[in-house]
């Protein structure tokens, strides 16, 4: 059978390249100072999600939430084999913690056409929570695999999962509709195709066409498989007060930049000499007794 | 009702025991007990779990929320939260917290988001102090601050949840410190119904695999750990040999774990193991805070790197500027001379 299948996506700074510089007062980040790219493991849910289509058939959606530029994280979806795009965008969701990031999207996906599985990088690498993945089964009242390395079995009605643990790993298996969340150490994304990417780097949402987003531009665009959907509170039936700041329990109440310490600092030269007065002194200091 | 003062732990049961983590975070459930001026409780879930409760009360726990249940036999999602929802409900305390094990970061968020209660990941700190929140316009005199680097960097981020309750949040194994167990304390114990509906245990466990520890970090006095500088898989081995001459443990920071080097199992810092060793050689490692959080309370720190102004090299006792591969064989060959 087919499966529909739904990857959240999350775009992330590339903290590989992060200075203090790029944090605002307020203790978010000013993710404009930093190149953005494709959470990692949200690309190994993609994957996961597209090997099962390329198996068996179906459709597969990635939705994210985000500001307008996320809709390029939506591109390199669609370059990689996604079918179809969602942006959900919105100033009302600005300030989403994970358990208003969670109800947004859960409010998307009720939209969108009822998924057999709904995928989820494990956890993002600008906040490292891993709590969207649950957070989002429990809105949507979904089973839960999180951890998986490998889908074993998948049929109409059930999912055969290996959860990778702390000290080894399990095998589970449970009814379909479920969400997953997926490692890194599940699968090697594949590249952007480049057929693919001649084709859908002309996909547009509706907030990067500006006045030319006409109806009759944007049936045109969907008519073409070009069109990123791009969706706010409205769209959703998204509770305002539930989105965004107000819909967040959790505060940045301080940022601190951490002075380092550095009370008995001793520079050691990197030479048989100076490297011998190290060992000497801590092996006077018993270290290795 | 009454402002809820206690402080809870989500008791997590490995291969028939209470979890070391969750041994951890009753010492320091007991120090935000004692400043909020309430109870210190444990949460146990299990078929049978009951004889578990003496070590909790051991610990600091005074009262034990205990649900038995053969649908609890194993940790699953669903069952779990769903009874520890209810737990939660009934006992009303402060504040959650949780170990941030697989188990842990599986059950916590969706516990919160049945509760609509925020949830803080991988704290390396937790302390009770004023908020004034400009948001709800109010004063809280007392509320949990759930402190945690944040987003690479130096930078560490001060979390509250002035409005909701309970404070959630989950701590990684190591980084509070176990206290010493008092053998014949006592405490409450307080039963709940564990039994859930059918539709919860939709899920079977078919396997489970449990590898032993190979890595003991947290055991080991001596510890060598490479980063993104060690440069490749193979280049490790410098960093083993150190390990193995020095009789010490292989550590590694995210950023050599990320790039295929080593194991998470070897990880040290915020998202890997806290470690307190006496001698801790950072081979390549610039030092990020989160990385740093996980070892900055080691006796005596060495670091080994080519840029003079990384990170690692202010908070090191000895600072060497050097190309790992030249120093390592050296200090080697040095070592081996000494312990002659």
């Amino acid at each position: 059978m087919a499966y529909e299948i739904i990857v959240c996506v999350k775009q992330v700074p590339d903290t590989e390249n992060l200075t203090g510089e790029a944090m605002k007062e307020d203790g978010t980040v000013n993710r404009a100072a930093l190149p953005a790219i494709v959470n990692p493991e949200d690309l190994n849910a993609l994957e996961m999600a597209l090997r099962i289509k390329d198996a068996h058939g179906g459709r597969v959606t990635t939705v994210t939430m985000g500001p307008p530029a996320a809709a390029e994280a939506m591109r390199e979806c669609l370059y990689r084999g996604a079918d179809h795009a969602v942006l959900l965008t919105d100033r009302r969701f600005a300030a989403s913690d994970t358990l208003a990031t969670s109800y947004v999207l859960s409010c998307a996906i009720r939209k969108l056409p009822a998924p057999d599985l709904v995928l989820c990088g494990r956890q993002a690498i600008d906040g490292d929570t891993a709590q969207i993945g649950p957070q989002l089964a429990e809105k949507l009242g979904l089973p839960q695999f999180t951890y998986v390395e490998e889908v074993r079995q998948i049929s109409d009605r059930s999912i055969t999962v290996k959860r990778v643990l702390e000290h080894g790993y399990e095998v589970l298996r449970g009814p379909l509709p479920a969400l997953l969340t997926v490692t890194s150490s599940a699968n090697d994304p594949r590249p952007p195709s480049a057929k693919r990417l001649m084709k859908h780097k002309k996909a547009r949402a509706a907030c990067e066409l500006g006045a030319q987003a006409t109806p009759d531009r944007l049936e045109e665009l969907r008519r073409r498989g070009l069109l990123i959907e791009q969706w706010g509170a409205d769209e959703i039936a998204c509770d305002a007060v539930s989105c965004g700041g107000k819909g967040s329990p959790t505060r940045v109440k301080e940022i601190n930049f951490v002075r380092l310490l550095s009370e008995e600092h001793k520079r050691v030269e990197p030479t048989k000499e100076g490297i011998g007065g190290l060992v000497e002194e801590l092996m006077r200091e018993h270290i290795f007794d | 009702m009454d402002e809820p003062k206690n402080v809870c732990v989500f008791a997590e049961v490995q291969d028939g025991q209470v979890a070391e983590v969750s041994l951890e975070l009753l010492g320091k459930a007991a120090e935000l007990a004692a400043e909020l001026g309430g109870r210190v409780g444990a949460f146990l879930l299990g078929e049978s779990v009951e004889h578990l409760a003496t070590a909790l009360f051991a610990h600091g726990c005074d009262e034990v929320h205990m649900a038995q249940h053969r649908a609890l036999a194993h940790y699953a999602s669903l069952p779990y939260a769903d009874v520890l929802v209810r737990m939660v409900r009934e006992s009303r305390p402060a504040v959650v917290l949780f170990g941030a094990t697989t188990t842990g970061r599986d059950l916590a968020p969706r516990v919160a988001s049945a509760l609509r209660v925020g949830l803080t990941a991988d704290c390396t700190d937790l302390r009770i102090g004023p908020h004034q929140d400009l948001v709800a316009g109010r004063d809280y005199p007392k509320l949990l601050y759930q402190i945690r680097p944040a987003f690479g960097g130096n930078i560490i981020a001060t979390i509250v949840n002035p409005e909701t309750r309970p404070q959630m949040a989950t701590v990684r194994e190591g980084v509070m410190r176990m206290g010493a167990a008092k053998p014949g304390r006592r405490g409450k114990l307080i039963r709940f119904d564990g039994s859930v509906e059918r539709s919860l245990l939709c899920v079977e466990l078919l396997e489970e695999h449990r590898a032993e520890r190979k890595v003991n970090l947290k055991k080991a006095n001596v510890i060598v750990s490479g980063g993104a500088g060690v440069g490749s898989k193979e280049n490790f081995a410098l960093i083993r040999r150190l390990a193995e001459t020095l009789g010490g443990e292989v550590g590694a920071s995210r950023a050599a774990v990320d790039a295929g080097f080593i194991e998470k199992a070897h990880q040290v810092g915020q998202t890997g193991t806290t470690v307190r060793p006496k001698l801790y050689i950072a081979c390549g490692i610039s030092g990020a805070v989160q990385h740093r959080a996980g070892m900055q309370e080691s006796s005596k720190i060495v670091a080994i790197n080519t840029d003079p102004n990384a990170p690692i090299l202010q908070i090191a006792h000895y600072g060497i500027v050097g190309d790992l591969n030249q120093v390592i064989p050296t200090l080697i060959d040095v070592y081996k001379e000494h312990a002659k």
